[in-house]
């Protein structure tokens, strides 16, 4: 089995371990999270004579150096680019290198009321309702939230104007879905205590005392959470929606496991990975660069048909809710958007469509995109102001 | 250096991926270079192997040629949400500790002896985890849709596969007989962390193209003749091109190919009915059912030609 000793024939030159490091420096320039054992394992690697082919090293190095889907399919390239000093075409690296113009667009439509970019996230207090007095106003009578914004839940997003008033409006927003997450987990928890007797664990507990059982266990229901999957207009018509909406929907979806979110406009973007990033002007930043190239009129149906046909299955049990931000708005065919709601509504346990424009007086869903997707639609609610968006936790604890 | 008298040892290890590829080949699995290579890597550098990927493109498959091919044990962990470890490693017969504390009560026994016996292996039940560590002979361990278990599972699973130990607080540590091959499949149902992501190999397990498909066809299916698996497999390609809520996997082609060829269909082509009305082997749900109507067959075929 000589091919397969991973002993030292003539040790691994200087120049070549110069090499490695240096294409491993490149992994992680590139988002790989690649660790001093990969290195080592590397070496082992570089060392076997099985692996003197530079295809073969390829495919080792891909095997060893790759950890999910996104880092495989950009790593052929990569390779070749180091080690066969083949170009790599552009858009590999991320961080930081991509142009100002094409971030443009998100963070424009985040920033569009002039929000300043230094509010804070990180420190938001985790723990609801400290700060502010009990407010019997809200209809569920729940405390936080709805109270902290007890001068701004009653104002419409669009008609705020002054930036501190609208980055005050973004912080509510978070530490609304903050304190709703956190509410709606705990419930959860509390389910958990059921009636019946779980007789494996009594028996195992009852061995201390001899054999009688002393100690009671009961059985629940096993704690299922509710996922919740956001998908987020952010066309032109929402521009004065989406930087409270987004610091919402990253309020909901920092480190809470069960939640992802979709953005759309003409196309779709999965936008979760950057929204978990806990402080929020990098998540908006990262989820900028993830939004790129985005623009022109919003294509609901498009959208939607993407969403379930590449990530549904995925993101999809049956305990989710889907909750949709958009003002129905639609560049696309009232046809495709009924259908595509029509096949998401199979999957998922609720549809929840927020409308911001509901809030408004006077305002029906006469748009042929809204008329064709309200057939589907749970729980169709007005989204703008604060206190419309606390009104849903109750609905959403009832799942 | 351990790795090459434990290379030495194995009696059916291949030596490059080629010869690696030949012997799944020849237990019925057709694996892709980059496959051979990823295996070929879990055996030199001692790491586990994650696979990802679509449902239904045969990543338990491959774990299972693999225990084929080293004529070893394949030990299956099937993960779901709620998983925990005394579904997973060990759990005590509670029944029967019960029962001989009982039986030894009248015979009056000092509580520190009844404590020894009831806590010893002959009460202990084995879960594939701890199964896995005390072969003899390494086996395959599989652990299944790992992306199912919740992720404190996953944690404590990291633990087990860096140590390959169990300590039991009752009979102490006990440590593995032999390092099993370690394969873990994943359907991204959940992101899992970078910490076991980064203990493991990758490889993401694709659709196979035509002629690969043609050949898993060829070795799955008896009585198959190379035109019609090569038709079946192209037109595999071009249906899973379609707009479908249930993309088909490679099961679903080999029952279908297994299907026709019980019909005795010689040729795809002049079968059009035939071929529509074997579908059902294929597509699974009623929309998709709906979609592809005689006239997608129709279209389907006249690319398959």
């Amino acid at each position: 089995m000589t091919s397969l000793s991973l002993k030292t024939r003539n040790d691994l030159g200087a120049a070549l371990r110069v090499r490695l490091a240096g294409f491993v420096r490149s992994l992680r320039d590139s988002g790989y999270k690649v660790g001093l054992g990969e290195t080592e394992d590397a070496v082992k690697l570089l060392r076997s004579e099985a692996l003197k082919r530079p295809q073969i090293l390829k495919e080792a190095f891909r095997a060893l150096f790759c950890a999910r889907l996104s880092d495989w399919k950009k790593f052929d390239e990569l390779f070749d680019a180091y080690w066969l000093g083949r170009g790599v075409k552009s858009g590999i690296k991320v961080s930081g290198s991509s142009s100002k113009k094409s971030m443009k667009t998100i963070r424009e439509l985040v920033d569009a009321q002039g929000a300043r970019q230094d509010t804070i996230a990180g420190d938001v207090e985790r723990i609801p309702g400290e700060e502010d007095e009990p407010s019997d106003d809200t209809p569920s009578g729940r405390r936080e939230g709805a109270s902290i914004a007890e001068n701004l839940g009653k104002v419409d997003f669009r008609n705020i104007h002054d930036p501190d008033e609208m980055a005050k409006a973004h912080e509510l927003a978070e530490k609304l879905a903050r304190a709703m997450r956190i509410r709606l987990t705990r419930r959860d928890k509390q389910k958990r205590k059921g009636p019946r007797l779980d007789l494996r664990k009594t028996i195992h507990h009852s061995i201390a005392h001899g054999g009688t059982p002393i100690e009671l266990i009961h059985k629940g229901p096993r704690a299922r959470q509710l996922r919740l999957v956001i998908l987020l207009d952010a066309s032109g018509s929402m521009s004065n929606y989406t930087g409270v909406f987004t610091r919402f929907v990253h309020g909901m979806l920092d480190s809470f496991r069960e939640a992802e979110a979709f953005l759309f406009h003409t196309r779709l973007v999965h936008v979760s990975s950057a929204l978990s990033e806990r402080d929020a002007t990098r998540a908006l930043d990262r989820m900028g660069l993830m939004a790129q190239g985005i623009g022109g009129g919003t294509k609901i149906g498009e959208a939607l048909a993407d969403f379930n046909q590449n990530h549904a299955a995925r993101v999809i049990h049956s305990r989710t809710c889907v909750m949709i931000l958009s003002d129905g708005y639609d560049t696309g065919t009232p046809d495709q958007l009924g259908e595509e709601m029509n096949r998401l509504r199979k999957r998922c346990r609720r549809i929840v469509w927020l409308n911001p424009m509901i809030g408004w007086d006077g305002y029906e869903p006469v748009t042929s995109g809204m008329q064709a997707a309200l057939p589907h639609v749970d729980l169709f609610a007005p989204a703008h102001n604060l206190n419309s968006l606390a009104a849903l936790e109750p609905y959403l604890a009832s799942l | 250096m351990h790795l090459n008298e434990d290379a030495a040892e194995r009696t059916k290890m291949t030596q490059t991926k080629e010869t690696l590829a030949e012997a799944l080949a020849a237990t019925g699995y057709v694996a892709d270079d980059g496959l051979a290579m990823a295996l070929l890597l879990t055996e030199m550098l001692k790491r586990p192997l994650l696979l990802e990927g679509e449902a239904g493109v045969g990543k338990t498959e491959v774990a299972k040629a693999l225990a084929k091919l080293e004529d070893t044990d394949l030990i299956r962990l099937q993960c779901y949400e709620g998983l925990d470890r005394s579904d997973a490693i060990y759990e005590w017969n509670y029944q029967r500790q019960l029962l001989a504390i009982k039986a030894r009560e009248s015979s009056g026994a000092d509580a520190e002896t009844v404590e020894e016996a009831v806590f010893s292996e002959k009460y202990l039940l084995e879960r594939p985890l701890l199964a896995a560590i005390r072969q003899d002979k390494a086996p395959v361990l599989l652990i299944d849709e790992v992306d199912r278990a919740d992720e404190e599972f996953e944690a404590f699973l990291l633990e087990l596969l860096s140590d390959f130990q169990v300590s039991i607080p009752e009979l102490g540590t006990i440590e593995a007989k032999s390092i099993p091959r370690v394969i873990l499949t994943s359907n991204g149902t959940r992101e899992l962390s970078d910490a076991l992501r980064r203990r493991c190999l990758y490889h993401y397990v694709d659709y196979p193209d035509t002629s690969r498909e043609a050949r898993i066809l060829l070795s799955r299916v008896d009585g198959l003749d190379t035109a019609l698996a090569l038709q079946i497999a192209e037109l595999m390609g071009k249906l899973r091109k379609e707009d479908l809520t249930k993309v088909p996997g490679v099961a679903e082609t080999i029952d279908w190919a297994a299907a026709l060829v019980g019909l005795g269909t010689k040729k795809l082509l002049e079968q059009r009915e035939l071929v529509f009305d074997t579908l059902v082997c294929v597509l699974k749900t009623r929309e998709d059912q709906a979609r592809i109507t005689p006239e997608v067959t129709d279209r389907l075929l006249g690319k398959v030609a």
